[in-house]
């Protein structure tokens, strides 16, 4: 059997994925969603306040990495939070409360007025391996470093301020996988996509990152 | 790294994966920064909601149901 080249490496990397999901982002009792719609259904505002702990301050981050500026993420909540108590008779509670509010949350960013424009970006992952399907240049290492807690710490800062420069599906399709611990099929039926299309998405924005960080940790590839 | 493939790899292409992986520092060092971004991208920071924000979407949840009190 012939050997594997680098970059036949790459595309069975593409099936990476991180295990135990779950166990990364802490979710908040999905459970007692069911609850609280009731009761905001009925009117109560102790029940939006509730929610509104619970799900701000991810709806902020997920429209802050979708619109790329604080102010219009905060419009984008505002605007999300009077939605959610003018529609809440209409959820009927097929998807999850959680996948419903993220579903409203990109709509509103993605029609923000002051949404910039990304086209352009390169997907990062062009002319990494030669013609004879090596590496063109090598990753220089740094992964041993992220051993030590404070660049472990540095670099989870850096990441977020780097998600801006992902094209704009892959940084939603990141966003919701890797910060927000979606399962695929949630984020395919989110983002209206299909799951081979959410794959490729997620590892480009994935190797793109990779590269930025990169070059952060000292080294340019 | 065999826990990080989601098994969609057949045994057959996992094995080679693997023994590609085994024997090429470049691509195995490529695998790890990419766990190592997915990591840092896991463990984000969630800003604390201030008081004030909460009381800012109270407010307009309360100005919503006077103009327009449930069913």
């Amino acid at each position: 059997m012939a050997s594997l080249l680098c970059a036949d490496a790459d595309a069975a990397i593409l099936q990476v994925t991180r295990a135990g999901d779950e166990a990364v982002v802490a979710s908040p009792a999905v459970d007692d969603d069911a609850g609280l719609v009731e009761r905001l259904r009925a009117g109560d505002e102790s029940a939006f306040v509730e929610l509104v702990r619970r799900y701000q301050p991810r709806l902020l981050r997920l429209a802050e990495a979708t619109v790329g500026s604080r102010a219009v993420a905060e419009e984008v909540c505002q605007d999300t939070w009077l939605a959610v108590v003018r529609g809440v008779d209409r959820f009927e509670g097929r998807s999850s409360f959680k996948t419903w509010l993220f579903r409203v949350l990109l709509n509103r960013a993605r029609t923000s007025a002051s949404r910039e424009q990304r086209a352009g970006h390169a997907d990062g992952d062009v002319e990494r391996f030669d013609a004879n399907g090596a590496w063109a240049q090598p990753p220089v290492p740094w992964a041993d470093q992220v051993d030590d807690r404070l660049v472990a710490e540095r670099l989870a800062r850096r990441v977020h301020d780097l998600l801006p420069a992902l094209p704009d599906q892959q940084r939603e399709v990141v966003v919701l996988r890797d910060v927000e611990g979606l399962d695929p099929l949630e984020v395919t039926s989110l983002l209206g996509i299909t799951d081979g299309n959410q794959r490729v998405l997620l590892h480009r924005g994935r190797a793109k990152l990779r590269v930025l960080l990169s070059v952060d940790m000292g080294s340019d590839r | 790294m065999t826990a990080y493939l989601d098994g969609e790899l057949s045994q057959r292409d996992r094995d080679r994966l693997e023994g590609h992986l085994a024997e090429c520092p470049h691509c195995s060092e490529y695998l790890a920064q990419l766990r190592a971004t997915i990591d840092a991208l896991g463990h984000a920071h969630v800003d604390e909601l201030s008081d004030n924000a909460v009381d800012e979407l109270v407010t307009l949840y309360r100005r919503w149901s006077a103009d327009a009190p449930p069913a």
